[in-house]
């Protein structure tokens, strides 16, 4: 015989005795996180997913044929080549202004600090027409470089051009605060400790800045490839030859081929996802490291 | 020492590598950057005052200005809202999912703006997933102009907000409530001015941002003469036709209307640092 045992189920406790004064009331919070979830779902997630969906509409067979069409396997290599040179080059632009900015205090820093940025505030546009005034058929230079058979607009030299000038400011932006808060203590340490400056900066601010620097490249890579405005100026979109990944992509749509346009679009908007998710994780390090 | 950091310098540092590394940056600036974009405003001198003032008041330049200032001025508004909206929900509460969400704010930084042209003409299209729904047009009307630079300016004022918001005391909250106020004036009355700086600064950086963009813009826009032709579009229109000294005076303009944004940015963004300040 088994004793029944008595229901366990006191009266159960209110968990949450009284609001507290600085949360908001269940019903505002719903409507708040309601409305951030429309706006970005209407904004943000339907046209992500839409990429995706127009380039499978037409099957799988559709998507691969456009992706390995040759003309897209060489805007594919240039867009390759115009990102692989321009980040070299502004690495080490980045690093110089980022250790000029954070560790001297000198006249006219706000000055080199607004001119970093200025590559931000100018249309992708113009920063094209800059370099076709410059090396353009009417530009300064553009007679003598007829003279000696050099192509710059037109061609990939130009597009190169424009891509390091729309991605100047990426590195040095997420250095500049991060060395300015790390101080130079250490750096003076290893110098009077009997380290040459190279031997310092290689030891001593390369792996504490090596998040930054790598989430730095990680953005600067993705707007290099993704550039569209500045290139398209200066490119010529001549098939094969001057034509990047965005640039044939709006050939492929301007001449209604949705499906193809679209499954060369899967490949950046990839590219932009995998940026992303390297962003958080950059992150995260430099939480970790700074802590 | 040598004499550019005896001039500078207002600290002796004993770390090396000043004159290179400002020689450095310097001489690539001004390559890359600067010489190119004084370019611009050589150019324009080639042009007679009376030329120069024709090419920037046409009556379709002059369309198109009003154009992208003011749909510029609608998405950067909109954004306003339901970027403080996002971040306060983003930094404040829980939700499932909430850091894929924060992480996807960022997605029209990353992704490149002729996928998102693309993407939102065949969304806002009348056949399309959303257009479809809608008894008017969006797609190839100014109003997907729009709904285009709303896309790329959506991360600014949620970037801006979030360090602000993380940052916010909740003392401030709980005095106002013990002092008696209800919670909507401790939100409108202490909460929403200490935000305000940053706010304005998120909006103005959206704003610039719409100013210039092309990439998503062009294939939604229709790009109809008088109608929704943004003056970025313009610009390569006239250069499209050889008409480079037309080209650069619209560049001049706006490239004057974007140093000047620059100028209030940074105000804003000075006046934030000092609001901060004090309040910490």
């Amino acid at each position: 015989m088994t004793i029944a045992l008595p229901a366990v189920t006191p009266a159960k406790q209110p968990t949450s005795p009284l609001p507290r004064p600085t949360e908001d009331p269940r019903w505002l919070r719903g409507l708040l996180i309601t409305l951030a979830l429309a706006f970005m779902g209407l904004f943000l997630f339907v046209p992500l997913a839409c990429v995706f969906y127009e380039a499978l509409k037409k099957g799988w067979d559709v998507y691969f044929a456009a992706i390995v069409d040759p003309d897209a396997i060489s805007a594919l290599k240039l867009t390759l080549l115009a990102a692989g040179i321009s980040l070299p080059l502004n690495l080490a632009f980045g690093l110089a202004a980022a250790w000029v900015v954070a560790k001297y205090d000198f006249r006219g820093k706000q000055i080199l600090l607004t001119l970093i940025d200025l590559p931000f505030s100018v249309s992708p546009v113009i920063a094209g027409l800059i370099y076709v005034l410059i090396f353009g058929a009417q530009g300064w230079f553009g007679e003598w470089l007829r003279d000696h058979d050099i192509r710059v607009i037109f061609a990939v030299p130009g597009i190169v051009l424009a891509t390091i000038f729309v991605t100047v400011p990426f590195i040095a932006r997420e250095l500049i605060p991060l060395m300015q808060a790390q101080g130079s203590e250490q750096e003076e340490a290893a110098l009077l400790l009997g380290a040459s400056g190279w031997q310092t900066f290689y030891r001593i601010t390369l792996p504490r800045i090596r998040w930054a620097l790598l989430y730095g490249l990680i953005l600067s890579n993705a707007r290099a490839m993704g550039e569209f405005g500045a290139v398209s100026v200066v490119s010529g979109h001549v098939r094969g030859q001057t034509n990047t990944l965005p640039l044939h992509i709006e050939i492929a749509y301007n001449e209604y081929q949705f499906a193809a346009a679209f499954a060369v679009a899967t490949l950046l908007a990839a590219l932009a996802l995998v940026t992303l998710g390297l962003k958080v994780l950059v992150e995260r390090q430099v939480k970790k490291t700074s802590t | 020492m040598s004499v550019a950091s005896r001039l500078l310098l207002k600290r002796h540092s004993v770390l090396p590598g000043f004159n290179l590394a400002l020689g450095f940056a310097l001489l690539y600036l001004s390559l890359i950057v600067l010489i190119p974009l004084s370019a611009a405003f050589f150019k324009t001198f080639t042009l007679s005052w009376g030329a120069f003032a024709e090419a920037v008041t046409a009556p379709r330049v002059l369309a198109s200005y009003r154009l992208t200032f003011f749909a510029s001025l609608a998405a950067a508004a909109l954004n306003a809202v339901f970027g403080l909206i996002t971040a306060w929900v983003l930094v404040r509460y829980e939700f499932p999912f909430k850091r894929l969400i924060d992480a996807l704010v960022d997605l029209p930084f990353a992704l490149p703006t002729a996928v998102a042209g693309i993407a939102l003409t065949a969304l806002w299209a009348q056949n399309g997933w959303l257009g479809h729904w809608l008894p008017f047009k969006v797609a190839f009307t100014p109003l997907g102009v729009w709904v285009a630079l709303v896309f790329i300016g959506l991360p600014f004022v949620v970037r801006t907000l979030q360090p602000v918001l993380e940052q916010l005391p909740h003392d401030l909250e709980e005095a106002a409530a013990t002092l008696g106020a209800t919670r909507a004036q401790a939100l409108a009355r202490v909460v929403f001015p200490q935000l305000l700086p940053a706010l304005l600064t998120g909006f103005a950086l959206a704003f610039a941002r719409a100013l210039g963009e092309y990439g998503s813009v062009i294939f939604i826009a229709g790009n109809m003469p008088m109608v929704s032709e943004i003056t970025p579009l313009l610009i390569i229109t006239k250069l499209e036709q050889y008409d480079y000294a037309g080209a650069t005076a619209l560049a001049v303009v706006m490239l004057v209307a974007s140093f000047a944004l620059l100028l209030l940015i940074n105000l804003l963004q000075a006046w934030a640092r000092r609001r901060q300040g004090a309040t910490v």
